[in-house]
């Protein structure tokens, strides 16, 4: 016969153990909330610490020339001018055209960025090769798909070819890290040319595998970028 | 391990210090020999991501790499790569009904991988189940092969539903490599007009069957072309984000059929092309 005592226990262990299957998914809810939280504040302080919108009122008019979706050609862009305030300072204009662009048109079908995407930074090398850090959100909140992705590119690359003629070349970077790909189509491990005037392009006649074969200058600032990411 | 694994046989076995002293000496020579024997099938097997060369340029073992000798049956196409895109934890585009663009292209690329069989092609899939291969293993199953295409089918989450676009490369410099070994990272480079070639007559065959399509082809830096040392393309259809999933079904058969159609159109005139070395040219 059982002892009195060992059929306590059992009934205490059954109970504990239907106790903590009842309280696990409760437990991974909390866990994986607290996951999101901690993300989102490491991102949301990089952005603090950065200024998003470098305008000064002191800026001249100027009518500057942003390229957007079509709304009736699909995959087409289109021209569109609007009137900025913007700076003769080549670094403080891309910011402003860059940020024009990425708060979209009026009509929002025509996006061609993800509305929650950021640039955290950018920086002119000496040889006229820009080097445009944005958030996660450019590649997270993107649709997917070779069109979308291109067009994406497309946007930016014509566009500061319209406004901001000393810059030559383009690299794009991701959270302060080169990326392979935008969204897993378009390669971004290669120099995008801007300016049609940069005859030489010898820059853009080297993709390059991640970190490895960039040269010297895009390697520094990369590796700046990346060190602030982690700060 | 071999060596020691030789004096413990030799201690068991043949008690006397001459016949210990003779095991451990066998047993060396064979663990060089073993040695020897594995260390070039480790560096030269298996798809190695980092490899910086696509191809060796016809060189078979002892053969000068200005002295290709390709037969006649190598300089055509043989083989077909398709790649479905995505898989594994990357689902790709996700659209309405839980469609999801990892599950939908293997149905794409299982009805032209028929289809093509049924023209005479022998066709590898990049990935039949749901996994997700590097962009790298995917390219290296094409690199592998003499006078293969490779064909990457996606499916947008965007655009007119019902189209399909076919995409290149833009562009991708040639190396001055004077070996006439291609660079891995720019492996696509000799094959680009080629690619176009195969391009225009695949997005004529998709733009008779699917109203809508673009009639020319497209050009996007698509990363997964670029390392594929073949005439390569990318297929997008339009889009996951249909009413009903039987939407996209219906577009499989003709998806099938245009590949197969414009590569049997392609098949005649494609010859793997030269690459200009010291002394003469070769194929890669």
């Amino acid at each position: 016969m059982t002892p009195k005592w060992t059929v306590w226990l059992g009934g205490v262990l059954l109970a504990a153990v239907i106790a903590a299957a009842l309280y696990f998914p409760a437990l991974r809810r909390r866990v994986n909330q607290a996951k999101e939280l901690t993300e989102k504040t490491a991102e949301q302080a990089r952005r603090e610490l950065l200024p998003v919108a470098p305008v000064s009122t002191g800026d001249p008019m100027v009518k500057v020339v942003m390229f957007w979706g079509s709304h009736g050609q699909e995959g087409e862009l289109v021209p569109v001018t609007v009137e900025l305030p913007l700076s003769r300072d080549p670094v403080l204009r891309t910011k402003q055209v860059l940020n024009t662009l990425l708060a979209g048109p009026v009509d929002a079908e025509s996006r061609t960025l993800p509305p929650d995407a950021a640039l955290m930074a950018f920086y002119i090398l000496p040889d006229g090769t820009g080097v445009a850090d944005f958030s996660d959100e450019i590649r997270t909140s993107i649709p997917s798909g070779i069109q979308s992705e291109q067009l994406a590119v497309e946007s930016i690359l014509r566009t500061l070819e319209a406004n901001v003629p000393q810059v030559l070349r383009l690299k794009i970077l991701i959270h302060g890290q080169e990326a392979d790909t935008l969204a897993g189509h378009v390669d971004l491990t290669q120099l995008f040319r801007v300016n049609a005037k940069d005859a030489a392009g010898t820059q853009l006649d080297n993709p390059s595998p991640p970190g490895s074969k960039l040269p010297a200058p895009i390697r520094k600032a990369v590796e700046t970028m990346r060190k602030a990411t982690k700060r | 391990m071999a060596l020691r694994f030789g004096i413990l046989l030799g201690v068991r076995f043949f008690p006397t210090s001459s016949h210990v002293l003779g095991a451990g000496i066998l047993a060396a020579v064979l663990s060089g020999v073993a040695f020897a024997w594995a260390v070039p099938r480790q560096s030269g097997g298996g798809s190695n991501p980092t490899a910086k060369v696509a191809q060796a340029a016809a060189t078979a073992p002892g053969q000068s790499p200005s002295a290709p000798a390709l037969s006649a049956a190598h300089s055509g196409l043989n083989v077909v790569v398709l790649d479905p895109a995505h898989g594994g934890t990357d689902p790709g585009a996700r659209g309405t009904e839980g469609i999801t663009e990892s599950d939908e292209v293997l149905q794409f690329a299982t009805a032209t991988k028929k289809a093509l069989e049924a023209q005479g092609f022998q066709v590898i899939l990049t990935r039949e189940g749901n996994d997700n291969p590097s962009f790298d293993d995917r390219s290296a199953r094409a690199n592998a092969q003499r006078g293969a295409v490779f064909i990457t089918l996606h499916i947008a989450s965007t655009g007119l539903t019902g189209t399909a676009r076919v995409y290149v490369v833009p562009e991708v410099p040639a190396s001055n490599n004077i070996t006439g070994l291609i660079p891995w990272d720019r492996a696509q480079a000799p094959f680009l007009s080629l690619s176009r070639k195969l391009g225009e007559l695949v997005q004529q065959e998709l733009s008779k069957r699917f109203k809508g399509s673009p009639d020319t082809l497209q050009t996007a830096p698509v990363r997964q072309l670029r390392t594929t040392a073949a005439p390569a393309i990318a297929v997008e259809i339009s889009s996951v984000s249909v009413k009903e999933r039987a939407e996209l079904d219906r577009m499989v058969p003709g998806v099938a059929e245009a590949i197969a159609r414009g590569l049997t159109d392609f098949r005649p005139t494609y010859v793997v092309p030269t690459i200009s070395v010291p002394g003469g040219s070769v194929q890669p």
